[in-house]
């Protein structure tokens, strides 16, 4: 069972019905394909949000995406994962990120998006920086994407 | 060595890359921090708060304790926000 991984950074959005598409084209195998899109949000917890910069760290970016996706195919029966992180400035409704998994069950895929997510959040080198009516500022990191992030190690 | 910069402390050291060449009495991640911090002011205030600082070596992650010797290229950045 082929288990093709697909991981772009790129500034231009994506269209999420044609990342199924390709992930699924000419296969029979699929039974299931969760998909997280992460959007810009105008509300945070204080200020209205105008917009947000996303910066990342060239090629270990990338390469950091990567281990967590091959670690993701070793847990689950996966026959698929696409992730696509853009990076540039967005306003309020954007796309930033999307997560694919594929697989024949769906508990393997929903599984698989949800301990792609907490890792890209956590481990991932990706900033944001908030613009708001009171300024500038980046974003800090919250212990709550730690905890997300640290159940998937226990025993 | 490269050392590279992101984010809040690419800001406040002031420059994303330079070049640098610590003494051998430089070891660890976090000797070079400090090592850094007594360059100017814009070091010692982006190192202001050391355990914040994440670092990567070789675009991998590392922790305070790693040691450097071999490095091609060394990172370092407030904790990751992305998703």
């Amino acid at each position: 069972m082929s288990c093709p991984v697909t991981i772009r950074i790129q500034e231009d959005d994506f269209d999420i019905a044609r990342e199924i598409a390709v992930l699924t084209k000419s296969r029979t195998d699929i039974g299931a394909v969760v998909s997280f899109s992460g959007i810009c949000r105008a509300d945070d917890d204080s200020a209205k949000v105008a917009a947000l910069t996303l910066e990342h760290y060239p090629g270990m970016a990338e390469e950091e995406i990567r281990r967590h996706a091959d670690e993701a195919v070793s847990r689950w029966p996966l026959n698929g994962v696409t992730v696509i992180h853009r990076v540039g400035r967005f306003m309020p409704g954007q796309n930033i990120v999307l997560v694919l998994t594929a697989s024949q069950h769906r508990q393997a895929a929903f599984q698989a998006a949800e301990f792609l997510m907490d890792y890209l959040k956590t481990s991932a080198p990706f900033w944001k920086k908030e613009e708001s009516a009171t300024g500038t500022g980046w974003v800090e990191a919250h212990a709550r994407d730690d905890e997300a992030a640290a159940r998937w190690t226990k025993s | 060595m490269r050392v590279k910069y992101f984010a809040w402390v690419r800001e406040r050291v002031g420059k994303a890359e330079e070049t640098i060449e610590p003494p051998a009495t430089v070891r660890t991640i976090e000797e070079l921090i400090a090592w850094l911090s007594g360059r100017s002011e814009a070091y010692a205030y982006a190192f202001e708060k050391p355990k914040v600082i994440r670092a990567a070596i070789d675009h991998a992650h590392v922790k305070s304790d790693a040691a450097i010797a071999g490095a091609r290229e060394i990172a370092f950045f407030p904790p990751m926000t992305g998703g």
